[in-house]
């Protein structure tokens, strides 16, 4: 299933700057996957190796968040990288 | 020898660079604006190889590395990472890539790094992909041996020396834990505290629990380290097993708490450290705001105070455990340190005299020195 993805700026440099980018999968796990063939690296900025979002990472399915990796998409939908404020 | 003096901060690495004589610094970057990096090295097997431990605000750690001397930046495959907990265990993730060490001269490409929390990793393949040391990283003892938050910051790992004698032989300093030995390339490892005061705690000479801020082997003397503890400076020659409070020695006005200690590259009686207030509420700023570096040159029996250049009054410099170095040039040392107010400061004869190279720059968490 394809699915559109909105990149946060923090994350553009490993999209070679794009804000969208397209992925596949059925799951938020299976597009977090996705993005990480294409874009290598991006996913362990955002989840840690336990499979958790870091503190700073919000993810969205259109405009729900994302509660777990295994959360499923629809063709169609777009996932929302979000990096949430951090202090200055 | 023309000098690279890297400086990592808050906000992104910057480059200091001098011709031979080291008169003229011209700054350069930053690479990396916004992103927080805590330690630049290099590979002294391999001169043109830089690795860099970053993160960002948002993003997690991750480690990038060098080929040109700093010219182009690739990120790891595989960043420095702990393994899956198992059902019950509490899961740990990496929250900052702190310390990066190259690895023995004979195991080329070999790295290790420090983590928050506490854990090490080491790299086989030039710092590309990382894999947990498992004999400290799942010790029984840990837990018993780094208990609480550590630093501001989190549980750091930090100063790990290898001995130029033998790969297998590693020291590693924990805030807060202590330091730690391994003889066996990092499968089991040991405390070696006694000596070191640990005033936080009830026990007056405990085996762990300590607070090393920065230690340091002598590399060409490797029995014998320094550290520069959150209690005191301490010198140790191996094999003893107690350290002695060689900080005791400094002036009583001044005190011996700090962040950093330095090292002559040849000379194992010679060391710098740059004291702070530990005083009352430990402000951790130069004491009386009046800078200095104190240096020894017989392994700690006495200690000289080295300010001239640096200001008379209302300096209230605080220099990290990262932020101080000397390069190679052992004739005419020259000595660096930068400063949480994003100045750096130079030093082209031991200390004797400084002049700021840089100002206006991020706080600064690491000053090291490239070739």
């Amino acid at each position: 299933m394809n699915c559109t993805v909105r990149v946060a700026s923090p994350l553009r440099s490993y999209t070679n700057g794009s804000a969208q980018v397209q992925a596949e999968g059925r799951t938020v796990r299976d597009l977090l996957a996705d993005l990480d063939r294409r874009y290598p690296g991006m996913r362990f900025r955002m989840i840690d190796e336990q499979d958790r979002m870091r503190p700073h990472i919000r993810l969205f399915v259109n405009t729900t968040a994302v509660d777990t990796l295994g959360d499923e998409v629809q063709p169609g939908d777009t996932l929302h990288l979000i990096c949430a404020l951090s202090g200055g | 020898m023309a000098s690279t003096l890297w400086v990592g901060t808050r906000k992104g690495a910057f480059a200091l660079r001098a011709d031979t004589r080291r008169r003229s610094w011209k700054l350069a970057g930053p690479q990396f604006l916004g992103q927080i990096i805590h330690h630049i090295v290099q590979d002294p097997r391999e001169p043109k190889v830089l690795l860099m431990a970053a993160k960002t605000g948002h993003l997690g750690p991750t480690v990038f590395r060098s080929k040109d001397r700093g010219r182009s930046w690739k990120e790891a495959a595989q960043p420095p990472a702990f393994r899956k907990s198992l059902d019950g265990e509490q899961p740990k993730a990496v929250d900052i890539v702190f310390y990066l060490a190259p690895g023995h001269a004979s195991e080329r490409g070999t790295w290790y790094a420090g983590a928050s929390p506490a854990g090490i990793f080491r790299s086989e393949d030039g710092g590309d992909h990382w894999e947990p040391v498992a004999g400290f990283n799942d010790h029984p003892m840990l837990t018993t041996w780094v208990q609480g938050p550590g630093s501001p910051i989190g549980q750091l790992l930090h100063s790990i020396s290898v001995d130029p004698g033998d790969p297998n032989h590693l020291y590693l300093g924990v805030s807060s834990g202590g330091v730690f030995e391994s003889t066996d390339a990092g499968r089991d490892w040991t405390p070696l505290n006694h000596g070191c005061a640990a005033d936080f705690l009830p026990d007056p000479d405990p085996a762990y629990g300590h607070d090393p801020h920065c230690v340091a082997m002598h590399p060409a003397r490797p029995d014998r380290l320094y550290q520069q503890n959150h209690c005191g400076i301490y010198r140790i020659d191996r094999p003893s097993q107690r350290w002695t409070r060689i900080g005791q020695a400094m002036p009583k006005k001044i005190g011996d708490i700090g962040f950093p200690i330095v090292l002559h590259p040849d000379d194992p009686d010679k060391a710098w450290v740059f004291p702070m207030d530990g005083t009352t509420v430990w402000p951790r700023t130069s004491v009386g705001g009046r800078p200095a570096v104190y240096v020894t040159r017989n392994a700690g029996r006495t200690w000289q105070r080295l300010d001239r250049g640096l200001p008379r009054t209302q300096g209230w410099f605080t220099v990290l455990r990262q932020a101080m170095c000397a390069d190679g040039d052992s004739k005419r040392l020259g000595v660096y340190f930068g400063t949480t107010a994003g100045e750096v400061w130079a030093s082209g004869n031991e200390g004797e005299s400084w002049r700021c190279i840089a100002r206006h720059l991020p706080q600064i968490y690491s000053v090291t020195h490239a070739t």
